[in-house]
């Protein structure tokens, strides 16, 4: 098979903030066309060459384009699933976390269709934790209403940090990330900027939060507590 | 005259044409045409002047080459070595299946026999070797048998268009005035070495020779023919759906496949129905396999499409794409292969959604954004040979670039606000731009190129905007704006 074999270390430990068991989690991007929450959710992945099972439905897919792979880069390899209805896409993600060799599972579910319920979110959820692979949902134009998603995140983008050489180019990206529920840790706001090149996510409170300025495993460490 | 089967009468004049260097030219004649004097090769114009009652038929090679290929594998029934042999003939390897049949010429008259109950003349002969066999066949007595040590005198009667020669060569023969395979063997064989020393196969009149005496080997190799891995389950009474079958199926059909150590990667499930009709359901597996609990369950969704009519007493299941498959060695602690898993589940997923939604993109040797990704089987080797272009990309891209309004434009760089899904942006930072020129090797001669900007608008959001074309640069009117992807 390939480049397709599978090496799923255990990853997330160490230097990953939140050293927990995989689950499901949720990001409701702002705006439906903003790329933050796709940037994110990558940037949270474990690192591992371990394939990503990534689903798109329709409307995802038309509305706000196609995962680009130059952009991603090719360090994992991505599986990519195009289905046309959300009860599908449930499907193929509950398939998808019954398969342990897997890094990550991505869906994108546009709006709020009335097969993603409670019910559907429990199991996801109890599936992610049963294969301990973390388990995405990119929720387009979707009100937050029940779920039981682990973690459910708000996420757009904010003017990026400053250019170091370039004062009209757009530099590191930074996004506001609103966790605004959570069984694990405590909710919060922060204001991210992303390296990408050394791939850390750097947190600041987006309020002024004296102990959350010091850098990013202090924040974590915070919001784990 | 039409193509249904039905014979023309003897006493028309009848050709079959095919496209000549200069106008069509016959292919074939019956026998009414070659009593007129017709034969293969001339054009069709010069024989119409000679015999104006002509009948003209296109000849189908392909077709025929299709149907003689089929009569290979049903004259599996005499022997299990056959294969098809040039345009015009069958090879069977009768070794040691004649005596079978009550001996080589009784062998003979039952293949005739059998051929014309399908309609077909044949022309046969038993030989040692593959040309005598041929050669006999053609241009020797009807149902010649030919025993191993007279194949010299059988064949040295024979004229030299029976030593299978390209058509310069038989004209150089004849020219020499060589006209029988008898003058060719008198020649000395040192003579004929030293002329026809570089000459390949089909032009050489010795190896030819060696190969009709049987001095040179010409096996037979059998046009590849696996064993059929197929069970099936015959039913009292008329049912309408396969399902509680199935796993017993399945299991057979893997228990067989294991004792011949081979996996199958496609299963096909046919129902015979009562009304005389059959229908089908197939799967496909992305990996070979001979897992039945695997393969059951890919039939989940699929058997309910099937049409039973008023029921049907008859399940068949055949494996396909048979492939020889080594045990898999499970790790040593117990836990299996993560590989097995994965081929898995693509297999269900590509059951359930069809192969085309299930895909694995990768990176293509393009510079054209839309371009530099292609997508393959999820499960399909790839060869890593593209890199990732070294400017910064977009983590989504559009399906379709698309158009924006352009508010404010200003000379150089992007505009400063523009329009995009009835929304404002108002252009805060940008960089750019990144130069893509069409690839003329690929796009319409007008294609014009593009100019990237990475744009991040008052609200943060990061838009991959370019520039369609120039100002004046005779490709078309003023540039246009489009949105191609979205960064993080």
């Amino acid at each position: 098979m390939g480049s397709l074999r599978v090496e799923k270390r255990l990853a997330g430990q160490g230097d990953h903030p939140w050293t927990i068991p995989h689950t499901l989690s949720e990001a409701f991007p702002e705006t439906a066309m903003d790329a933050a929450a796709v940037g994110f959710v990558l940037s949270r992945l474990p690192r591992t060459n371990a394939p990503v099972l990534w689903i798109q439905d329709r409307l995802s897919r038309k509305e706000t384009g196609k995962p680009c792979l130059a952009g991603i880069g090719t360090a994992r390899p991505i599986i990519m699933v195009d289905l046309s209805r959300a009860s599908d896409v449930l499907w193929a993600m509950e398939d998808g976390l019954r398969c342990r060799s897997l890094g990550a599972v991505i869906g994108e579910i546009w709006g709020d269709p009335p097969v993603l319920d409670f019910t559907a979110t429990k199991r996801l959820a109890l599936r992610a934790e049963a294969a301990d692979t973390p388990c995405w949902l990119i929720r387009r134009a979707a009100s937050a209403d029940l779920s039981a998603a682990r973690d459910r995140w708000r996420i757009g983008s904010v003017p990026s940090a400053p250019h170091p050489h370039d004062a009209m180019a757009c530099g590191l990206p930074r996004w506001s990330l609103d966790l605004f529920r959570s069984r694990r840790i405590k909710p919060g706001k922060w204001v991210a900027e992303y390296d990408r090149a050394a791939d850390r996510l750097y947190l600041a409170s987006a309020f002024r939060d004296g102990t959350l300025a010091a850098g990013d495993g202090q924040a974590g460490q915070r919001a784990a507590g | 005259m039409d193509r249904q089967g039905n014979a023309p009468p003897d006493d028309i004049p009848l050709v079959l044409a095919r496209e000549g260097h200069h106008g069509p030219v016959i292919h074939a004649a019956n026998r009414a045409a070659r009593q007129n004097g017709i034969n293969a090769g001339a054009r069709v114009v010069d024989m119409r002047a000679i015999c104006p009652e002509l009948q003209v038929e296109f000849a189908d090679p392909a077709g025929d080459r299709a149907a003689l290929d089929r009569l290979v594998i049903w004259a599996r029934r005499w022997c299990p070595w056959s294969v098809r042999d040039g345009e015009n003939g069958v090879i069977l390897d009768t070794t040691g299946s004649d005596h079978l049949l009550g001996g080589e010429a009784a062998m003979l008259v039952e293949m005739e026999t059998q051929l014309s109950l399908l309609g077909l003349s044949a022309q046969l002969a038993v030989a040692p070797t593959w040309g005598a066999a041929w050669a006999l066949a053609r241009f020797g007595p009807v149902r010649s048998v030919c025993g191993p040590d007279e194949v010299a005198i059988n064949l040295g009667a024979l004229p030299v268009t029976g030593l299978r020669l390209d058509a310069e060569t038989m004209l150089l023969l004849r020219r020499l005035g060589l006209k029988t395979i008898g003058a060719v063997m008198d020649v000395p064989r040192l003579s004929l070495t030293r002329r026809f020393v570089k000459a390949k196969l089909a032009a050489n009149p010795l190896m030819r020779l060696d190969q009709a005496l049987g001095k040179q080997p010409e096996p037979v190799a059998s046009v590849d023919a696996k064993p059929r891995f197929r069970v099936q389950s015959r039913l009292a009474e008329p049912i309408f759906d396969p399902t509680p079958y199935l796993p017993e199926l399945c299991e057979n059909l893997c228990e067989t496949l294991k004792q011949a150590g081979q996996g199958c990667r496609r299963l096909h499930l046919t129902v015979y129905r009562t009304d005389g009709d059959v229908s089908h359901v197939d799967v496909a597996t992305s990996a070979s396999t001979r897992d039945p609990a695997h393969l059951h369950a890919l039939f989940r969704d699929k058997v309910a499409r099937i049409n039973p009519g008023f029921g049907f007493d008859l399940i068949t299941l055949e494996a396909g794409g048979v492939e020889e498959m080594q045990e898999a060695q499970h790790r040593m602690d117990g836990s299996a292969d993560d590989d097995l898993h994965l081929t898995r589940l693509v297999d269900r997923l590509s059951a359930k959604f069809g192969p085309r939604s299930v895909t694995r993109p990768m990176l293509r040797e393009s510079h054209i954004p839309e371009r530099a990704e292609g997508h393959v089987a999820a499960l399909a080797a790839l060869a890593e040979t593209a890199v990732a272009p070294a400017r910064e990309r977009p983590l989504r891209l559009l399906e379709h670039p698309e158009e924006v309004r352009v508010l404010y434009a200003v000379p150089e760089g992007p505009p400063a606000q523009f329009v995009w899904r009835r929304q404002t942006h108002r252009v805060a930072r940008y960089s750019g731009p990144e130069r893509i020129a069409p690839e003329w090797w690929k796009d319409r001669p007008g294609t014009r190129l593009r100019d990237y900007f990475k744009v991040e608008d008052h609200a943060g959001l990061r838009i991959w905007l370019y520039r369609e074309g120039l100002h004046e640069d005779g490709r078309g009117g003023d540039p246009r704006w489009f949105v191609h992807g979205c960064f993080a």
